[in-house]
This record gives structure tokens, C-alpha cells and sequence, in this order.
């Protein structure tokens, strides 16, 4: 409730009544009513009193530790004997509290605080990082004594010593309020520092053989009061005073994080989380927080590059650039078709340009948003169960906290989405029940006191198949009794499913996925782990869905579509990523019969829809927005595609594999040279503005804009905000969502010895949106094989041997981690080192892989 | 030994029991007889045969032959080998043996001693009644905490919640780490079996099926006997699956802690039995509510649950006989210092040092008490013009301190009071447990301070700044021990601040040399 102020009691009109739950006190003569069982801290502020306090933080339990806050507290007319803390003191009805505003006891206490605080605090301001926007430094300036009466030498500690490659600790600074320990018990569950010795001696420190190894470290340099903790990035780069700061949101995944970009001289100096109680809270990762030099690396693109005869790639201008590359697609686009691969780092607006740009200057549904393994089976989901959805009428991150039971489907959300598995730990430790249908119990699960339902890789659809009907006999059957618990709990109210991209690596499995939330009632979100899918979807970036998730195939939708854009849109449902990467350099169908050939071209509508059925026309040319090869499920015939393509228009921020193949390349800005907005899981539109505006880089939309005009076509999307204001022009489509042809699970099968692999990226893994910053990838998890306790039994292998994981491609060799998980199963990280395991093995997750121990045993 | 499942005979209402050896806690000392024979109503089987050797915790009294004046008393030695001891009747201290009745027999930490001096049968009669009506009789008997803040226990034992889903747990305090406190562990040491007796009537009141006893790691002698004592009650049918027949179960754990001070705070010691690092928690919630591992606890002191049994077997009204009216019974009052003999006297609570010094046998070579502790370094000292107050909880607060844990550490004329309140300032910094910045801070400081006064190096600008920086830490820290390290500082400086001033004007000379102090704590 908002406070209510009365006069002093004298002529106090009869006091309006206490809400229920409330309580009625009095903080320096002020009336105020608050909800039962607030901080006296929090009240105050209620009425805009600050209470100094260095300890206390919103979402950290309170601990009572810095004494800074102390006030003085009456209840029922008696004075407590001592002042009390009001970062610990809740509020009762009928108390009075008076702060350092009006109690000479409570100013002293405080006063005097800050003077032990100060006692052996070094004089180090001038050249601390936190100088400028220290709560140590302001408190004293406020409330501080000009003059110390510390008369003896101060305690002197070795300084910095590094707590992680990235987190260094000032431990003479430190001020002990334990924030960044309690954070990284209570929120992270990294408990990787700690209080060592006492007294006076007492510091932060770590355990010497486990560093601060945690992907949220970053956070407790936000919230140290002082400049105890300090990243290797920032340290020493720049004064608070001298940034400037922008309100932006995160690039690395799909959670949106509201951060703070601070620049200085054309540069980002540093990223801070910005407080978003809808979303991240006070919190990101350190992905999201150090991850931003990517763009000022060597192989930076700035200029557009045009291939010339000699096959060289040429810096040209933009004009001689458009022309080329418009003349080149025109062709392409007459002669076969191009094909869009529009990547998952896009904008929303950015992806809304591509989808546009297909449709109107390629005339082609042929474009996917999906740079990583994918199935028709998704497209279909995603059109069917996500597409246009919002927080409105789906999962939130605010509701997970309410929700009655989390099922994690093809989802780790440690290591793919960082900030929600952070929420999912907030409701963990107030009691909701995790389940992972996965072959692990991950690091993440355990930490959320999660229940494993054991499946490999292909298991998780008849899984799921089973938690959708009866209750299963308790014997025979693996983790039968959970099963059961959450069969029961899916289908309480609030139930919820969340499942990742990995999904569609598994046949049968997003079918499953919507018969469980059908047959149950679950609510249903998709988590995947780029920045721009959610968005691209929503845009229409995928052959099968127009923008407002219309579906292609719905006349409505696409007349809707056509109105609004005053042009035709093609009617052939797309090709996919891997359709299009096929389709290039497919010789034209052998036609025999050129009378019914040239028939079936005339009566278009005829020939469309039986792509599937014909051997569809070679596609003649690629438009790529931020693919990586590598992320693709066959890099090696994906490079071939690409190579044998005839023309190749690539627009990207760094020199990539696709760049050297294309014949022209457009450079564009990264996310904090442009404004825009991306849409998270939660379908959440987070906009944000360009921190640097001045780097003169050109958003995507803005590229195929004027590309599009070379090639006579209008796609008004010369900014982001127009064109989303076009987006939200035309609204998210309201009528009936197509549904998906049910996709059986294939029955898995596995004849051979062997044993199935499962994999999934690490949250730092070596992207390449994480160059540049050496003090993050030194806290990445090291790369390691893991089989459960009997598998390693069986091969003879111990925790730490070197284990060898041969595909049909070649083998990979790390030392083994024995892991609770399903014995068939071998897991390895998608990516090693920035390759694609995939791609090395030969062997996708799901695949039969043999596993050897290394001839020679333990190093 | 024993046979656990033999019926026991119908001891009635722990009320109606007698008093333990009736006869000898008010007799034991002037009496030679001690307790010839027992039976064991507990088990009905046969006594066994007592030592000849047994005799009562302190040498029998005959004739005083002391010294009469209070002069004399303070200042005389204490009568030697076959002397006799001072009596009330000399001006010395009503000692009442009851928690330490049996520690001069031998073996007295012998579960055979223990049980042949009335050991183990305060047990079976409790079990016989509902747990609820021993809370009630500990309420009645006024039993207040022994372990310094004097909480009446009964009441402390009905705050666990009625109707709790989580099990209750009972923890003893034996982590005796206050200066000058010295009577936790003698009495482990000399008698086990009565706290762990008190233990197990204790969990059956609350109905803990847990008992932890947390006991300062250093103490390793204490630890070993008490380890031995919970084996052998173990092993006579008192500890495990069905008590005595009677369907409660009960495991004793001994816990060592690792030598904090701050864990003899209840919350840490918590903490610290736990597994985590010893701080103390934020209150509430009270253990009573969430203590150890989150479920309710009563933590109590060794000698407050050891005066249990003797409780149960005297009834309430016989316990309430002794000591004053609002801290009834008697105490174990640990006299060190510039003391004849020095040592634990149990007297009746009120009981005042001159009467304990008389006992003890006056000022050791008749150097004259400057100032004392009554209850460890914690505690506001006094001055030989407290010599005459009461000794009991209400008393000595009236009087400006705190009863604490009766640690009174007497200091002759010879001591420099500058000297003892660095020494314990030394101490508190060094356990200052560095949760909340008063205390980790403040005690840091004032030790530095101390540290050039007592070396001749101070200034009169320190005192002030001392005496402001102890107002500073005392009430604003989060746990007792930071008052406890301004406690020294305030209450010297209310007597003795002259001979700071004395110290920093150089008007006497340095009390140490300023090299010794290099690594000195």
C-alpha cells in the first residue's frame, strides 16, 4: 500500500483503517501503512527516507551483518533497549521507529559505523574503480567525519588477488557485508567464496583448487558496496563520471536481459544488469555482462566487399556494392531461386526486413531463421504452439515463480538460458519441484534440487507419450515413482513445460511435447537459446509463418499480409535450412515431358505445394545473415552448399566461413551500433536504443531496405522504428493456428554396442561472440567427457582418465567426469574449443558413438 | 550391569521422590557417612558394594580454627594437610554439594560411582511420567540458565512449538570459553554422568530423539570422558532404542568444536554443529523455533542440565530451598586468580565473594583483592566494595554487572588494571568472530590503542577515543561478544581510569615493554 501521512496525533481526524495484512507505524513522525512482515528498511523508503545500509540488498536474505542501518524502534511505547537494524527489524503495528533523521542515537550509531568501516579502509579512492559510484565513498561524503581518529597503522592485505581469471578481490577494500557471498549461495548456488579466518583477519576468499568458476560471478562486482571486487576487463578503463550510459538488452541469448551499456570515446567500457523485475531482476550472466569486444576484433567488417574477377574480395562502396549484389540476386532469383538463411542474432525489426525482403524482392518462401539442427516437425510446432504468443497469454519468467511444477524438456537451462535458470532457482528455493527429462543430472539440476527423469537421447518423446496417459507400474520402468509424481503434478494447475531447440534433434519429440500439454493443461513455452529466433518467428523468417505468426498456408493470413505490404506473396510453402542448403546446385528436374512441364509452370498454383513431391529446381543463389557453419548439423556439406552456390550475399559484423564464399558482403552493426528490439522466450518485445550511434554501422533492415530498392522493391523498413511500427501495424494474427501433423517417435533402436550421445552447448564455449575477452573464457567450464558410474565401471576408467569418443569421422579425447546419468549414455560439449562436436565425431546427439579408455591410463 | 527391560517399581511423581541422598546435600560436607550402600530401584538389582574409599566432594568439616576477621580471612593462606576448612560458621561460604557431590570420589566419572551415588535413578522415574509434567517441574523449581544470561529453563523448554512436524533437538552448551569460566568441564570431567543423565530426561521432556553435546575442542580430556560416559550409558541401556522399557529412543552425540569463542553463542554453536562456519544467526527465528537444522531446539547449558537429575529426584520445592528466591539453588562459583584455592565452590546462588573467599581460603599471601570479575571477563568488574553483594542473577545486575557464568577472577593490588583489560581485549579481538563490523572492527582498534598504552606510548586523546569507540561497539553489534569487548573498557574506566590517565602522562612507567609486544595476543 502506498503510505499514508498524517499530521502529529494532536489533531490527528480518525486514522483510516488498516488494510488486511497491513500494519499501521510510525517512522520520524510519519503514519505509514505497509505489508506485514517488511523490513523497517524497505518501509522507510516508502516514504523516501533512505536508512544508509551497505549489507542489505532487495533480494538477498537479510543478514544484519554491516550494522550501517541501525535506528532506534519503540514498540507498545517501550523503547528497545539497543538500536535495532532495519535491514532485519519487520515492521509491527504500533511501532515507532525514528531514523538517523530523528534520533541522535541512531545518527551516532551510524556515524560511528562508518568511522570502523573507514578505520583500515585504504585511501585508495583516487584511483579505485568503484570511485565515483561507491556507497562507501558516498555515505562518507554524506555522514562521514572529515578526520580519522585511527591513529595506528591500517591492516594491509596483498592486493588484488584473482578469485577467477575475470573477478579480482581487494580484500583491503572489502567491507565484509557479504553480498557477493550470499549471492553466490543464494542466487547462483555457486558457492565458490566464502568468509575465511575472523576477526579482523576475517576476508572473502576461495578455496585455491576451485576458483570462482560460476557464470554469475560477474553480479557480485555490481553489487559490492566498495571496490573490494573488480573485473579484469574494466579495472583501471575508465572513471563512472566519464561513461556514458545506455538502457540495452542483451544479445548472447534469448532471455533479454535489460543491461546497461556504458561507453566511453566510441568504445563499450563495460555492461552492467539493469534492474527488470519482469525479466532478469537485478541479475544477468557473465556472458551477457563481458562478452562485448567482439565487435572491435581484427576481422571486424567495416566496409562492403565486392569479389572481383580475379575471385578476391575487394572493398567497393555501398553504391557499387548494391548494384552488384542487386543484379546478382535478380539473376539468381530468375534462374532458380534465392534462398534466405536469416541466422539467430537478428533484431526483431532486422529479421522482419529478411522475411520481407523474401517474400517481395526474391519472391521466394524459402527462408529459415533456424542456423542449428531443425526439423519440419518444429517449423510446424513453432506455427502451431509459439508463433505470436506473448507474456500475456503464456509462461513468464514471474510465473514460473508461481507455478506448480517445471518440466525441462531438451533444456539445460544452466548452460542455454542462464537468467531463467536463475528464476528457476529463486522458485526452488521457495519449493517448486524441477524435473529434467534428460540423460544427466547436471550441475544445474542438482543446484535446482531438480528431479531427473533419466532418458537418451531419442527416449524423451515415449517419455513424454507416457506421462500423457495412465500412471505407470512402479516396477521395471525407470524413475517410475517420479514419473508418476509429475504425470500427477502436469496436471495441477500451473503446471508448466519448457522446452529447448534441442527438441528438434529428436523425431516425435515436439509432438509428444504438445500432446503432453494437451492431455494435461500445462502451460507450454519454448526456450530457445539465440537472441533473434523468437523474434525471426514472430517476424516470419521461416517458410512457413508470415509475420504476426500468420500462417503461410492460411489465404486469410496471407491476404492480410498482402494488403499491408501491396504486393503478392508467393504461395509455395519455403524450404527449410537444411531444404534450401539441399536445394542449391540441384540440377532442374529432368523433364522429359516439356508439353506437361511447361503446363505445370503456367498453372503456378498447380505446381506449388508439391515441392515435396518433385525434385525441386536448383536454387541459384543465398542471401546469409549471421550463420556460423559450424552451428549447423553438417558444417562440412553446408561449406559445400554454400561454395557451390552460384551467387552469395552475405551480411555480417566479422569476417566468417560464409563471408569468404560470398560474392558480396555487406558489414552491419552489432547490437550496440543500432537500436531495435529483440523478443525473448516469453515472447516479451525487448527495445532497445543504440549505445553507439556514432559507429555509423547500418542495421540489416536497413541494408535490405535499400537493396531492395535496387531491386525495385519498397520494404519501408528504413529504420527500425518504421519498421516497427509496420509490425505492429499489422498485429498478431488472431484467427485459427494450423495444426501439426503428428510425427511419430522413431522407435529407438541401437544394435550395435556402443553408446549414445548427448550433447549440448556450454553457456561459454568458445563463440565466437565471446572473442576478444580472455579473463570470461578462463571461467568456462572445462571440457569433459561424462558417463555414468556403471559405464565407467565397465570401460575401467576412473574419474579424470582420458577417454576416447570415436565417431565415424574421428575422435575426440577428455578426461572423464563420472556423472550420475543414464547408463547408456555418453555426453560430450557440442562444442569443444569453438568446433562443433558434431561435426568432428561425424556423430549427432542421439547417434551411436564408441567410447574407449585411453591405452596408458591416468596422466 | 543393569537389565533395561526389568519392570521398575512405581516411583511416583518426580515431586514425591526425595530429595538425592536427602541426607547428603545438606549433610554430605559435615557428615563422614557419605551414602554407605545404595540400592538400585532402577533395576532392582542388588547394590554393589561401595568403595571404602568414597567420601564426600569436600573434606569434612570439624572445628574452625580460621581466621576471625574478615582482614584475616582475606589475607590468610588456607589450612594445610589435615586442617580444617573454613565453615559459615567462620564467614565462609553454605556450600552445598549437588552437581558436585561426587567429584572427589574415585572414579567418580565412572558410570559404576555414578550409579552407586544415587546415579541413574532420577531417569526412571521421569520416564514414568508425561514429558510435559517435567517442564512444568523444572518451571517450578526456578532452574535458570547456567550459562551466563540466566533464562529460566523450564520456560525455555515450553517455548518448542506443540505441534511441530519436524523433530526436536536438544543441544548442550559445553563450549565453556569465557575467561576464568572453569566449571563446565571439571564437571565433565569429574562427572559425566549427571549431564548425561539431565540429557536424556532433558530430550524426554522435550521429546527430542537427538541430544548433541557440543564441547570445546580444545577441551580433548572432557571430550574423551564424556564420549566414554555417552558408551557406557549406551551400553547400560540408558541411551539407544527404548529406554529402560519405556518406548523412548535416544542417541547423544558428542560434537568437538574447533576453538571459537563465538560458538559458545548459541546461534553459532549452532552454525558450527551444523558443519558451517561458526557466526551467529539473525534472530528470529529462535532456535526454540528453527535451530539446529532448521527444527526446534533447546540448547543448554552442561551445568543447567546437569542439575536436572537432582531436580527430578529433590523435587522443586527442595531445589527452590536453596539460593534466593529468583535464582533458586546452587551454583558452581569458579574462584581464580590471586586466590589461595582457587578452584569451584558450590554454594547456594546469592552466595557473596567474601563468604567464597573465606572458603577459599582468603587472597592468596594476604595481597588485597583491587578488583574482580563476578561472572568472566564479559561481566562489569567490581571493586572490593562489591564484596558484599549477592552472588545471584537479580543481584548482581542491581549492582551494575552481570552473574555471567560465576567466574570470578579476583586481581591483588599488583595487577595493572591497564594490563588486564589489554589482556582481554587481546582476547576479544583475537575471537571477535568478524560478522558485523562493530565488533571486528572496534576490538581491532581499541587493542591497537591498548596496545601503545600500556607500552607508555598513549595519549589522553586515546582514552577518549577508547571510551567513545566501546560506546560505539557495545549495543551496536550483533551478538553479545561485542558488548562483551566493551564490557572491560566501560567498567575499568568507571573505577580505574586514573591509571590510564596515570599510563599516557607517564606518571607510572610502561606495564610492557613495547618489543614484547610484537606478536603478542
Amino acid at each position: 500500500m502506498t503510505q499514508v501521512a498524517t499530521p502529529p496525533p494532536a489533531a490527528a481526524p480518525e486514522p483510516e483503517p488498516v488494510p488486511e495484512g497491513h500494519v499501521r507505524l510510525t517512522i520520524d513522525g510519519v503514519s505509514v501503512v505497509a505489508p506485514k512482515g517488511e523490513l523497517v528498511i524497505r518501509t522507510a523508503e516508502r516514504i523516501g527516507t533512505a536508512i544508509p545500509r551497505f549489507c542489505d540488498h532487495p533480494l538477498l536474505e537479510p543478514v544484519g551483518a554491516c550494522r550501517q542501518c541501525l535506528v532506534e524502534v519503540e514498540m507498545g511505547g517501550r523503547p528497545m533497549p539497543k538500536p535495532q537494524a532495519a535491514c532485519t527489524q519487520t515492521i509491527a503495528d504500533g511501532m515507532v521507529v525514528k531514523t538517523q533523521l530523528s534520533s541522535p542515537v541512531a545518527e551516532k550509531a551510524q556515524r560511528s559505523n562508518l568511522e570502523f568501516l573507514l578505520l583500515n579502509h585504504p585511501l585508495d579512492c583516487p584511483i579505485c574503480d568503484k570511485g565515483g559510484e561507491c556507497p562507501l565513498q558516498n555515505q562518507t561524503l554524506a555522514n562521514g567525519s572529515s578526520q580519522s581518529r585511527m591513529r595506528d597503522p591500517k591492516r594491509v592485505f596483498v592486493k588484488p588477488i584473482p578469485v577467477s581469471t575475470e573477478i579480482l578481490l581487494d580484500r583491503e577494500r572489502c567491507v565484509l557485508c557479504q553480498r557477493c557471498t550470499r549471492f553466490s549461495d543464494q542466487i547462483a548456488g555457486d558457492k565458490f567464496i566464502d568468509l575465511l579466518e575472523r576477526g579482523s583477519a576475517q576476508q572473502i576468499g576461495i578455496n585455491s583448487a576451485e576458483p570462482f568458476q560460476s557464470y554469475f560471478s560477474g553480479n557480485t562486482i555490481q553489487i559490492c558496496p566498495v571496490g573490494a571486487l573488480t573485473s579484469a576487463a574494466y579495472r583501471f578503463r575508465a572513471r563512472p563520471f566519464d561513461l556514458v550510459s545506455t538502457d540495452t538488452i542483451c544479445e548472447h541469448c534469448a532471455g533479454g536481459c535489460a543491461l546497461r551499456t556504458d561507453h566511453r570515446a566510441g568504445a563499450v567500457t563495460r555492461r552492467l544488469a539493469r534492474t527488470d523485475p519482469e525479466v532478469n531482476e537485478d541479475w544477468n550472466c557473465d556472458k551477457g555482462r563481458f562478452a562485448f569486444p567482439y565487435v572491435r576484433e581484427d576481422d571486424r567488417l567495416t566496409r562492403p566487399l565486392v569479389r572481383d574477377e580475379s575471385g578476391e574480395l575487394q572493398p567497393a562502396s555501398w553504391t557499387e556494392a548494391m548494384r552488384v549484389a542487386a543484379a546478382g540476386l535478380l539473376e539468381a532469383r530468375d534462374n532458380g531461386g534465392v534462398g534466405v538463411l536469416a541466422g539467430g542474432r537478428l533484431t526483431y525489426t532486422d529479421a522482419y526486413a529478411y522475411a520481407k525482403f523474401a517474400r517481395l524482392a526474391l519472391r521466394t518462401n524459402d527462408i529459415d531463421f533456424r542456423a542449428r539442427a531443425h526439423s519440419a516437425e518444429e517449423a510446424a510446432f513453432l506455427a502451431a504452439r509459439v508463433a505470436g504468443s506473448s507474456p500475456a497469454d503464456g509462461v513468464t519468467f514471474a510465473g514460473i515463480e508461481k507455478a506448480s511444477v517445471v518440466l525441462l524438456v531438451a533444456l539445460e537451462a544452466e548452460e542455454e538460458s542462464p537468467i531463467l535458470f536463475l528464476r528457476l532457482r529463486k522458485a526452488a528455493r521457495k519449493g517448486l519441484a524441477v524435473f529434467s527429462a534428460s540423460p544427466m543430472v547436471s550441475k544445474g539440476l542438482a543446484k535446482l534440487s531438480g528431479t531427473l527423469i533419466g532418458a537418451a537421447p531419442g527416449e524423451e518423446a515415449a517419455i513424454l507419450g507416457g506421462l500423457a496417459g495412465e500412471a505407470l507400474a512402479s516396477d521395471g520402468v525407470r524413475d517410475a515413482a517420479e514419473r508418476n509424481k509429475l504425470g500427477a503434478l502436469l496436471r495441477t494447475p500451473g503446471a508448466v513445460v519448457l522446452v529447448g531447440e534441442r527438441a528438434a534433434q529428436t523425431p516425435g519429440l515436439l509432438t509428444a511435447v504438445g500432446d503432453l500439454v494437451d492431455a494435461t493443461g500445462a502451460n507450454l513455452a519454448w526456450v530457445p537459446r539465440r537472441a533473434g529466433e523468437r523474434g525471426a518467428l514472430d517476424a516470419g523468417a521461416l517458410g512457413t509463418v508470415l509475420p504476426g505468426g500468420r500462417p503461410l498456408a492460411d489465404p486469410i493470413a496471407r491476404a492480410e499480409v498482402e494488403t499491408a505490404w501491396g504486393a503478392a506473396i508467393p504461395e509455395a510453402p519455403g524450404r527449410d535450412t537444411a531444404g534450401i542448403l539441399a536445394a542449391i546446385g540441384i540440377a532442374e528436374p529432368e523433364i522429359t515431358d516439356f508439353g506437361v512441364a511447361a503446363e505445370a509452370f503456367d498453372r503456378e498454383e498447380n505446381f506449388t505445394g508439391e515441392v515435396d513431391d518433385q525434385p525441386a529446381p536448383g536454387l541459384a543463389g543465398l542471401l546469409v545473415g549471421g550463420v556460423e557453419i559450424s552451428d549447423l548439423p553438417d558444417p562440412a556439406a553446408a561449406l559445400a552448399a554454400v561454395a557451390s552456390a552460384g551467387f552469395v550475399v552475405s551480411l555480417e559484423i566479422r569476417r566468417s566461413a560464409v563471408t569468404e564464399l560470398a560474392n558480396v558482403v555487406f558489414p552491419v552493426a552489432a547490437a550496440a551500433e543500432k537500436s531495435g528490439a529483440y523478443v525473448n522466450w516469453e515472447g516479451r518485445l525487448r527495445p532497445f536504443a543504440a549505445a553507439l550511434p556514432e559507429a555509423g554501422m547500418l542495421d540489416e533492415a536497413r541494408i535490405l531496405d535499400t537493396l531492395g530498392v535496387e531491386m525495385d522493391v519498397d520494404l519501408y523498413t528504413q529504420t527500425p522504428a518504421a519498421a516497427m511500427a509496420e509490425i505492429n501495424r499489422l498485429g498478431t494474427w488472431l484467427g485459427p493456428r494450423p495444426t501439426p501433423d503428428p510425427v511419430a517417435a522413431e522407435a529407438v533402436q541401437h544394435r550395435e554396442a556402443g553408446f549414445v550421445l548427448a550433447s549440448w552447448r556450454m553457456n561459454l564455449d568458445g563463440g565466437r561472440a565471446m572473442d576478444g575477452e580472455p579473463h570470461l573464457a578462463g571461467t568456462a567450464r572445462p571440457d569433459t567427457v561424462r558417463l555414468a558410474p556403471a559405464a565407467a565401471a565397465g570401460l575401467g576408467v576412473r574419474d579424470g582418465d582420458p577417454v576416447v569418443v570415436r565417431g565415424p569421422a574421428s575422435s575426440i579425447t577428455l578426461p572423464l567426469t563420472v556423472t550420475g546419468m543414464v547408463d547408456s549414455v555418453v555426453w560430450l560439449p557440442a562444442h569443444i574449443d569453438g568446433i562443433a562436436t558434431a561435426g568432428r565425431l561425424g556423430a549427432d546427439a542421439g547417434d551411436l558413438v564408441q567410447v574407449e579408455p585411453v591405452l596408458g591410463g591416468r596422466h | 550391569m543393569s537389565n533395561p527391560a526389568e519392570p521398575t517399581p512405581e516411583p511416583g511423581a518426580p515431586a514425591a521422590v526425595p530429595p538425592p541422598a536427602a541426607t547428603s546435600v545438606a549433610d554430605a560436607v559435615s557428615t563422614q557417612t557419605g551414602p554407605g550402600t545404595v540400592s538400585n530401584p532402577g533395576t532392582g538389582e542388588e547394590a554393589l558394594p561401595v568403595p571404602v574409599t568414597i567420601e564426600p566432594a569436600l573434606p569434612p568439616t570439624g572445628t574452625p580454627t580460621g581466621p576471625s576477621s574478615l582482614e584475616a580471612a582475606l589475607r590468610a593462606a588456607g589450612p594445610g594437610p589435615g586442617e580444617n576448612w573454613p565453615t559459615p560458621a567462620d564467614g565462609g561460604a553454605p556450600l552445598t554439594p549437588m552437581l558436585t557431590r561426587r567429584w572427589a570420589s574415585p572414579r567418580s566419572w565412572s558410570i559404576n560411582t555414578y550409579r552407586q551415588l544415587d546415579g541413574y535413578q532420577a531417569l526412571p522415574a521421569a520416564l514414568q511420567v508425561e514429558p510435559g509434567r517435567l517442564t512444568e517441574l523444572i518451571k517450578g523449581s526456578g532452574l535458570r540458565g547456567r550459562g551466563g544470561a540466566g533464562f529460566p529453563t523450564g520456560l525455555k523448554w515450553s517455548f518448542l512449538p506443540p505441534a511441530s512436524t519436524k523433530p526436536s533437538y536438544l543441544v548442550i552448551n559445553g563450549d565453556e570459553g569465557e575467561p576464568g569460566t572453569c566449571k563446565d568441564i571439571p564437571l565433565m570431567m569429574a562427572d559425566p554422568h549427571s549431564l548425561i543423565e539431565g540429557c536424556i530426561i532433558t530430550s524426554y521432556a522435550i521429546k527430542a530423539p537427538f541430544c548433541a553435546i557440543y564441547i570445546r575442542g580444545e577441551a580433548v580430556h572432557a571430550l574423551r570422558r564424556v564420549a566414554n560416559a555417552v558408551e557406557e550409558a549406551k551400553a547400560a541401556g540408558f541411551l539407544g532404542k527404548n529406554i529402560l522399557g519405556s518406548g523412548y529412543d535416544l542417541e547423544i552425540v558428542v560434537h568437538a568444536g574447533a576453538g571459537a569463542y563465538i560458538c559458545g553463542e548459541e546461534t553459532a554453536l549452532l552454525d558450527s554443529l551444523e558443519g558451517r562456519r561458526g557466526q551467529p544467526r539473525l534472530k528470529p527465528p529462535f532456535p526454540a523455533v528453527a535451530g539446529l537444522y532448521a527444527s526446534p531446539t533447546v540448547v543448554n547449558n552442561v551445568e543447567t542440565i546437569a542439575s536436572v537429575p537432582a531436580i527430578v529426584m529433590g523435587g522443586s520445592d527442595w531445589y527452590r530451598s536453596m539460593g534466593t528466591e529468583k535464582s533458586p539453588g546452587p551454583k558452581i562459583y569458579s574462584l581464580s586468580g590471586h586466590v589461595t584455592r582457587p578452584g569451584q565452590y558450590e554454594a547456594p546462588m546469592g552466595t557473596t565473594l567474601r563468604q567464597l573467599l573465606v572458603s577459599a581460603g582468603g587472597m592468596l599471601d594476604g595481597i588485597p583483592l583491587k578488583f574482580f570479575t563476578p561472572g568472566g571477563s564479559s561481566t562489569p568488574i567490581f571493586t572490593p566494595a562489591q564484596l558484599d553483594v549477592p552472588l545471584s542473577f537479580d543481584d548482581v545486575a542491581a549492582a551494575g554487572s552481570m552473574l555471567g557464568t560465576t567466574a570470578l577472577m579476583c586481581f591483588n593490588e599488583t595487577v595493572s588494571v591497564p594490563w588486564a583489560v589489554w589482556k582481554w581485549l587481546e582476547f576479544y579481538k583475537h575471537e571477535s568472530c568478524g560478522k558485523c563490523t562493530p565488533c571486528r572492527e572496534g576490538t581491532g582498534w581499541l587493542v591497537q590503542i591498548l596496545r601503545r598504552i600500556v607500552s607508555g606510548a598513549g595519549t589522553l586523546e586515546d582514552l577518549d577515543t577508547m571510551a567513545d569507540a566501546a560506546t560505539n561497539i557495545a549495543g551496536r553489534s550483533f551478538c553479545a561478544l561485542g558488548d562483551a569487548a566493551a564490557t572491560p573498557i566501560l567498567s575499568s574506566f568507571k573505577y580505574f581510569r586514573s591509571e590510564f590517565e596515570d599510563l599516557v602522562t607517564g606518571r607510572t612507567p610502561p606495564v610492557v615493554e613495547s618489543r614484547l609486544l610484537v606478536g603478542a595476543h
